[in-house]
């Protein structure tokens, strides 16, 4: 259990101004700018949830992970993490916790993999027995079996993205805050990093913290999404009830043989080319099957798909209301 | 304790893993305090004592630095290159982890390479230790384990503080290295050569004479005061201003994280 009660941060940032002039000046008196990273956050996470934190870049989303991690004290507010306060036990507190930064690795560059898992291991005093029954599960899970016998430096980028996952696994946290974890992945790791993700939420009740800007990541993982900008959180809600806000709007697209069709009064045509049209409509005005029926009825259609906004359209549209 | 022989292990394999490199860099930090020798030898060829030290006590004073420094350096190399850790996020890293802060800074890195120079401190002692002229009673024996003991905590001593003023600033912290990199050249020679002036403040405020210049005074038998021999003892008080400005950095870094 999670709970943040009106944390705020705010940092004092040098202010640097161009030329040299100003430079030398800045040696003796230094003007400073006050910058609220955190204004107010509240919100509460339940154990075994899964929540995507997402925001523009430099919207507050790190200093929230660092907040939650103990690393960062912040200048008011209350946070209980499993009932502890993260940064007044820090210790006790990070037992309990796995982190897993994108793009900042914690193995050991030129060892083996599981080198720096027994490193870990008797960082968090985990017994051998447990160790070796998480790692197997784990690396089940995760398909590593030879990998980790390798050294770090030659895995790619994937394998050592789920090394990583499991580095943070080692010694059971109940809850794993993931920093953007699909960054730079092909395709195919990316899907085994999420399906690996969702299975661990499912099947040990870890709660899941994921920071990304990968939008699939969160169509994929969660269900609840928090919004942050300019240091407020901006949204808390689920990503269907966000698309339902969204998508009063769907996107027909039907690839057809023969005359261009007719449209009915309430579709607006977004392209009409030969052999293709795509229109939008407001399922309200025009159900679904009314407006497949009224294409199919003039023309032969090859294929047809109906499409709702995606979560990109959304958080972009979301932005743009928000003005972050 | 057990934690850190792991620590060293890992650290161990991975430098071996560049041997080349390693060999290369060790025989570099050989060569660099080489040179300090010869400085020492050239000048004796011209005088036969420097304030009263003949070439063999320059020597071991020379090897106590040498020595101490190297390990000093060797394993508090994670508060040397501190300022690194943090300027890449090394340390927000360590701190997510279930351990003290000195110890996880501590165990982040090690630099073998530093026995290039102290093999040749070791090569001093080898030489030194006979030809000084010292009969080698226990209590010397003890003055001289003192001041290698005290030594390498007092050298880390000024690495945790180096640490501890790059929590506030970056820029210019090369001015510590006056004292760290400084106290090993000039500690080649006993402090008071330096003059009463540099000597005091190399006593109260940045005690590196007490287990360098005072307990050699005892070894050479100039004095003769057993108190002599427990002064590096007392440099081991600076370890609580050093650890004091750590936890007060330390502090700040948690409400700034920078």
């Amino acid at each position: 259990m999670i709970t943040l009660q009106n944390i705020s941060k705010s940092f004092r940032v040098a202010k640097r101004q161009t030329g040299l002039g100003n430079a030398a000046r800045a040696l003796f008196s230094r003007e400073y700018k006050k910058v609220q990273a955190l204004d107010n956050v509240s919100f509460t996470i339940n154990e075994g949830e899964m929540v995507g934190y997402i925001g523009p870049n430099g919207a507050g989303k790190s200093t929230t992970i660092k907040v939650m991690c103990g690393i960062l004290t912040p200048d008011s507010g209350e946070c209980k993490i499993n009932g502890r306060t993260p940064w007044k036990e820090r210790k006790s507190h990070v037992r309990d916790i796995g982190v897993v930064f994108g793009q900042r690795s914690q193995l050991w560059w030129d060892v083996p993999v599981i080198d720096s898992f027994e490193l870990i291991r008797d960082i968090y005093k985990v017994n051998s027995n447990e160790y070796q029954k998480t790692l197997d599960t784990l690396t089940e899970l995760l398909d590593l079996g030879e990998i980790i016998k390798t050294p770090t430096r030659s895995l790619s980028l994937g394998q050592r993205m789920r090394c990583e996952i499991v580095a943070s696994l080692l010694h059971n946290p109940k809850i794993l805050f993931l920093d953007e974890p699909t960054i730079g992945l092909d395709a195919v790791s990316k899907i085994a990093v999420r399906q690996f993700i969702k299975n661990l939420n499912a099947e040990m009740k870890t709660t899941v913290i994921l920071t990304t800007h990968d939008m699939q990541d969160i169509e994929a993982l969660t269900e609840r999404i928090l919004l942050i900008g300019k240091g407020r959180i901006l949204l808390d809600g689920s990503l269907t009830e966000l698309q339902k806000r969204f998508s009063c709007e769907k996107t027909l697209i039907v690839d057809y043989n023969g005359q261009m069709p007719k449209l009915s009064d309430n579709m607006t045509p977004v392209e009409l080319k030969e052999g293709r049209l795509t229109v939008t409509f407001d399922p309200t005005k025009l159900s679904v099957s009314d407006a497949i029926a009224y294409i199919s009825n003039q023309v032969e259609v090859a294929d047809i798909s109906v499409v709702s906004i995606s979560a990109e359209q959304m958080v972009a549209a979301l932005y743009e209301e928000h003005k972050i | 304790m057990k934690l850190y022989g792991k620590f060293f292990s890992i650290h161990l394999r991975c430098q071996m893993q560049y041997k080349a490199s390693f060999f290369m860099t060790s025989l570099g930090q050989f060569l660099v305090s080489f040179s300090l020798l010869l400085g020492i030898f050239f000048m004796f060829l011209r005088f036969n004592t420097v304030e009263g030290f003949t070439f063999e006590q320059v020597l071991l004073c020379s090897a106590v630095i040498l020595f101490t420094y190297s390990i000093a350096e060797c394993f508090g190399r994670g508060f040397d290159a501190f300022p690194m850790m943090i300027g890449n996020g090394e340390f927000d890293r360590a701190l997510v982890r279930p351990r003290s802060e000195v110890f996880l800074v501590l165990a982040s890195k090690m630099e073998f390479s530093r026995i290039g120079r102290l093999l040749q401190a070791i090569a001093l002692f080898c030489y030194a230790i006979p030809t000084s002229g010292i009969d080698w009673s226990a209590d010397k024996v003890l003055t001289l384990f003192l001041m290698i003991s005290c030594g390498v905590v007092i050298f880390f001593g000024l690495f945790v503080i180096y640490a501890a003023i790059s929590f506030f600033t970056i820029e210019g912290i090369e001015v510590m290295n006056i004292v760290t990199d400084g106290g090993r050249e000039f500690g080649a020679y006993p402090f008071s050569i330096y003059g009463n002036e540099v000597l005091k403040i190399l006593t109260y405020v940045i005690p590196l004479a007490l287990f360098q210049y005072y307990p050699l005074l005892y070894l050479i038998g100039v004095r003769d005061n057993p108190l002599y021999i427990f002064t590096p003892l007392i440099g081991l008080l600076f370890l609580i201003p050093c650890y004091g400005l750590w936890r007060f950095g330390l502090r700040k870094y948690k409400s700034t994280g920078s």
